[in-house]
């Protein structure tokens, strides 16, 4: 079990929208993770400085906010063939699928873009059916 | 400021969003999938407050300036088709989220939290990149052999 934590999410949320909305007005680029972490895979972007350092950021927040006293919940209830075999087809996904949750999530879908509303919905009903096979079908 | 301490401040922001609304722990997102199980609906909250700042700060980026900051030109995705490469790669996406519960924008902030589960995930999301980089080249061009 999970705690239901709707405030706490919303405000993450908007906060996540906020460096959305801030790398656009000083940067013009669009905060995917996808595009920022395959830019520093060599070969390298020729803009890989920026995505670096923006990278560093979102190491560092959350170590940071652990150290003022914030608490962070976080469990990884799978094994690590799960986290192998999930990690390569999310690379894999991502990069034909051109984004994942925050850049076709929230830029596209913010920006109203149809490929990134087409691709939220396939990669959720996706994730939906995922997760139900896996604890329900072959773990139930 | 400096463009690069910039975009670390703001690789901040995300990463401390990432961290407060529960997208980090995989756990949370497994339980946001399973419906039929141990429900937990907080990531409908990440995906509204984070839709709803983007939607209204984009709006009055654009219309308040003609070009950004630090560049002289805003840089925003080209139109692309809804073909099978968007859907098929959104889908398989889709799949390896549910099996292990880290997207990769959750999971680079988890980095410092100091988990080797972590790093394993995104050995393997870049692993992935790089095969699927190489493999859309030689689909490309494959006279280029």
């Amino acid at each position: 079990m999970t705690d239901f934590t709707p405030f706490q999410s919303l405000l993450g949320g908007a906060l996540i929208g906020l460096s959305a909305v801030l790398l656009m007005a000083l940067h013009g680029r669009i905060a995917g993770m996808t595009g920022i972490l395959t830019g520093v895979i060599p070969p390298l972007s020729p803009e890989w400085r920026w995505r670096a350092a923006f990278l560093a950021g979102a190491v560092a927040a959350p170590l940071l906010y652990q150290a003022v006293g914030g608490h962070i919940a976080f469990s990884v209830p799978v094994p690590t063939l799960a986290l192998v075999g999930g990690g390569f087809l999310v690379g894999i996904g991502v990069h034909f699928g051109g984004g994942c949750p925050s850049g076709h999530g929230i830029c596209g879908m913010a920006r109203l873009s149809p490929p990134s509303v087409i691709a939220v919905a396939t990669f959720m009903i996706t994730a939906f059916a995922t997760v139900f096979i896996v604890r329900h079908v072959i773990g139930g | 400021m400096n463009k690069l301490v910039s975009a670390f401040l703001i690789g901040g922001v995300f990463g401390l969003g990432i961290a407060v609304s529960g997208m980090i722990n995989p756990a949370k997102v497994l339980n946001f999938f399973d419906i039929a199980g141990t429900w937990d609906p907080s990531l409908i909250f990440v995906m509204g407050g984070g839709l709803a700042i983007a939607f209204a700060g984009y709006r009055l980026v654009f219309r308040r300036r003609e070009a950004p900051v630090f560049e002289p030109a805003f840089a925003l995705p080209t139109k692309r088709a809804i073909d099978a490469e968007l859907v098929g790669g959104a889908a398989v996406f889709g799949i390896g989220w549910g099996i292990a519960g880290f997207c990769p924008g959750g999971a680079i902030p988890a980095l410092g939290l100091g988990y080797s589960a972590t790093l394993i995930f995104v050995a393997a999301v870049i692993a992935g990149i790089i095969v699927a980089r190489f493999a859309r080249t030689r689909l490309v061009q494959p006279a280029a052999t």
